[in-house]
């Protein structure tokens, strides 16, 4: 595997082998020395054409953690427009010997376009990329849920877990990566939202859909709800009229908390809208996954690394 | 002038014959000889070509394109005359900015260059632009069109529809509502849903269209719609000719090859404003232009520099090239298919365009009398495409796609533009 561009481009296998990785990386996070001389001498550069300070730092914990360089790059402006163009950017980095691109943009597409370019030949990491994909937020989704159902979880997959996604489907990079990759690893996904909010062509690939969260919840026998962040910027598209709207038809409350019930665990990719997708009651429940996906996040990726970049088993 | 005869040349209703032409007209179809002999065994002898949508960029982008190099690819396409669209920078929106590339049209001399009038001043969709002037100017324009901007305002369409009656002018529309493709990337289905990409949805064409063929019933007024890329569109249109509306309406041969499919490849080259649609969509196109249902293939060359098309999708600009591909594209779709045939492929290529913007000496039968414009394929050859050709750009969507049909002479009034497929000047 040369790069990570989309959860599509994972086989099963693929994907349980970074999971399983994953699990020997967050073993080397709970000692006191969390570092391993894996990518020394490697760079790896962060390029963030959009802020995300919490991704960038999961990816940069991750690639030292690996003992490799790290060059954090934020670009601003699109091409064309402003500023210096994705080509540009790419072969700059390129000259300057990067091992690994880690690419968060805010257009669909562009870490493929990146991988495919031959602008770099270091590998590509998608960090999100418009409202196309997130792939390393679905594995480390997969890894929380993995490990919170199965006291061994080495070698196994999802098979028969349901999850449900809640939100702003349309827009979400996240749902599209879990959708993808859970069922991959045979789960089945529920998709629960607004219909301005929900494609066709997505629901249609999904085990099942609801319009309304309750409906979800007594409907479908959740093992997971995985709640999505609510773009301020939605409402004003008039996706949904007004936060308590929202909050009161789609928001995991406490009184949904209990419907659920004590087996199903609460996800949230973060940061979260207490009070709008999510209440207190529900973010901070001992049912609540949602700081253990951060802390996952740095072991995954650390994996993601290491098979792109340590010659690992395809090379 | 040359005096010449293609001989035993193929006309379109199959007969075998010569063509004579002296003095830019056609002397006689027979069996004599006169002047020079050029040997049209096997080639298809047609009106020359005429290409009621392109963007020739000049002035104003001369980087992507000018007249002449857009006259070349034309030329070389089989055309013999081509509208140019009026979002150039200043906007063809004043007699003397048509009058200007209608000038630079005839010093390039290879096709005629009809300018398109802008609808509204500087294509700002506010108020008219003094279409009048434009009329009675020496480029004597009749199609106005504020294409790659829909005339959105229902007022100001209704306006300009009457408008143009008095100089019995067309007014071809962009459909394409603009609230509904905010920010819109392409196609709005399953692989826009996969990629992520803001969908454009069929209804925001179809929406347009229903209105404009109504304003278009209630003001008596020409329409014609450019660049229709859905099966719903055709519904409409369709509907609307039965009812006797004076409507037409063009296909491009992108829209009647290419899919959304595409866009998988996150390339920019497929992104086009009409976006490529779905399989459903290209038959759907394709039957309408069989029966009758779309009137004419234009191309809607937009010719983009590199750096606007190589980079992410969102930031990359719409269009693509298509004057050296119609004619294939066209051949493909009527004739080898087996749905028509070469007097059909006359009619979408040249006798219906140059009815739309009542050119005259152009889009004629080859008869006697007539002004020599005359294309001569060979439908027999095939290519693969590969590169922009004479544009001055390389957004080439047909890229490795072998194509039937090669354009051998293009006769312009008379005199080679083309022949044996090189550019005669």
């Amino acid at each position: 595997m040369k790069h990570l561009v989309s959860v599509a481009d994972l086989t099963r296998e693929a994907a349980i082998a970074i999971l399983d990785t994953s699990l020997e990386m967050s073993e080397v996070n709970d000692r006191d020395i969390k570092k391993l001389p894996t990518l020394r001498g490697k760079t790896v550069v962060n390029l963030f054409f959009e802020d995300s300070t919490r991704t960038r730092i999961s990816f940069e914990v991750a690639a030292k953690r690996l003992s490799a360089d790290v060059i954090n790059f934020a670009a601003k402006g699109s091409s064309v427009s402003k500023g210096e163009s994705l080509k540009d950017t790419a072969q700059t980095l390129e000259a300057i010997g990067a091992d690994a691109v880690v690419i968060r943009h805010h257009a669909s597409g562009a870490a493929h376009m990146l991988a495919n370019s031959g602008w770099v030949k270091g590998s590509v990491i998608n960090a999100g990329d418009g409202t196309h994909e997130h792939p390393t937020q679905a594995l480390l989704d997969a890894f929380t849920l993995r490990s919170a159902i199965h006291t061994d979880a080495r070698g196994k997959g999802l098979d028969g877990v349901s999850v449900a996604i809640v939100g702003d489907i349309a827009h979400s990079r996240v749902a599209r990566s879990n959708l993808v990759l859970l069922k991959q690893l045979g789960a089945k996904v529920y998709l629960v939202g607004p219909p301005t909010l929900l494609p066709n062509a997505l629901v249609k690939r999904a085990d099942g859909f609801s319009y309304s969260l309750d409906e979800a919840i007594s409907t479908f026998k959740l093992d997971a709800v995985m709640m999505l962040r609510v773009q301020l910027e939605r409402m004003t598209a008039g996706f949904f009229p007004s936060e308590r709207e929202y909050a009161r038809i789609w928001g995991l409350n406490a009184d949904r908390l209990a419907l659920l019930g004590s087996e199903t665990f609460v996800m949230h990719p973060g940061p979260m809208n207490r009070g709008l997708e999510i209440d207190a009651a529900a973010a901070d429940s001992k049912n609540s996954l949602v700081l253990k996906q951060v802390a996952n996040g740095v072991s995954v990726r650390m994996a993601v690394l290491y098979h792109l970049l340590s010659g690992g088993e395809n090379e | 002038m040359s005096e010449f005869t293609l001989v035993n040349a193929t006309m379109a209703d199959g007969s075998v014959t010569n063509v004579g032409v002296a003095a830019g007209v056609i002397k006689f179809i027979g069996n004599e000889v006169m002047g020079e002999s050029i040997d049209a065994k096997g080639l298809v002898a047609l009106p020359g070509f005429i290409d009621l949508h392109t963007h020739l960029r000049e002035p104003g982008f001369e980087q992507s394109e000018t007249v002449l190099s857009g006259s070349r690819a034309a030329a070389l396409g089989g055309f013999t005359a081509v509208h140019a669209m009026a979002n150039t920078m200043p906007v063809a929106d004043t007699a003397g900015v048509v009058e200007q590339i209608k000038s630079l049209g005839d010093e390039a001399g290879l096709v005629q260059v009809q300018p398109i009038g802008a609808v509204t001043v500087g294509l700002g969709g506010e108020r008219l632009a003094e279409l009048g002037a434009m009329a009675n100017s020496r480029a004597k324009v009749t199609i106005f069109s504020d294409d790659g901007k829909c005339v959105s305002d229902p007022l100001l369409m209704r306006r300009a529809l009457a408008y143009v009656k008095s100089f019995d002018g067309v007014i071809a529309q962009h459909a394409q509502e603009p609230r509904l493709t905010e920010n819109s990337q392409m196609h709005e289905g399953n692989v826009s849903a996969e990629l992520g990409l803001a969908g454009w949805p069929a209804v925001a064409e179809e929406s347009i269209i229903a209105r404009d063929v109504l304003l278009a019933e209630a003001t008596g007024s020409r329409l014609h719609i450019c660049h229709l890329s859905t099966a719903g569109s055709v519904e409409i249109i369709r509907w609307a000719k039965r009812r006797g509306i004076k409507v037409t309406a063009e296909v491009t041969p992108h829209h009647l090859l290419l899919t959304d499919e595409l866009a998988r490849t996150y390339n920019p080259v497929y992104k086009v404003n009409p976006p490529l649609r779905t399989d459903a969509d290209v038959k759907a196109l394709r039957e309408a232009l069989v029966d009758g249902t779309i009137d004419i293939v234009a191309t809607d060359h937009a010719p983009h520099p590199v750096e606007a098309k190589e980079c992410e999708w969102a930031a990359a600009a719409f269009g693509m090239l298509g004057l050296e591909t119609a004619a294939s594209i066209a051949q493909l779709v009527l004739i080898d298919s087996g749905e028509s045939n070469w007097q059909r492929f006359s009619e979408v290529m040249s006798l219906n365009p140059a009815a739309i913007s009542k050119l005259a000496d152009q889009g004629q039968l080859l008869a006697v009398g007539n002004v020599a414009n005359i294309t001569l394929i060979n439908p027999a050859a095939t290519r693969v495409i590969s590169g922009g050709g004479a544009s001055k750009s390389s957004n080439q969507p047909f890229e490795g796609i072998e194509l039937p049909g090669t354009v051998i002479h293009t006769i312009y009034r008379g005199a080679f533009s083309v022949r044996d497929s090189k550019l005669a000047k």
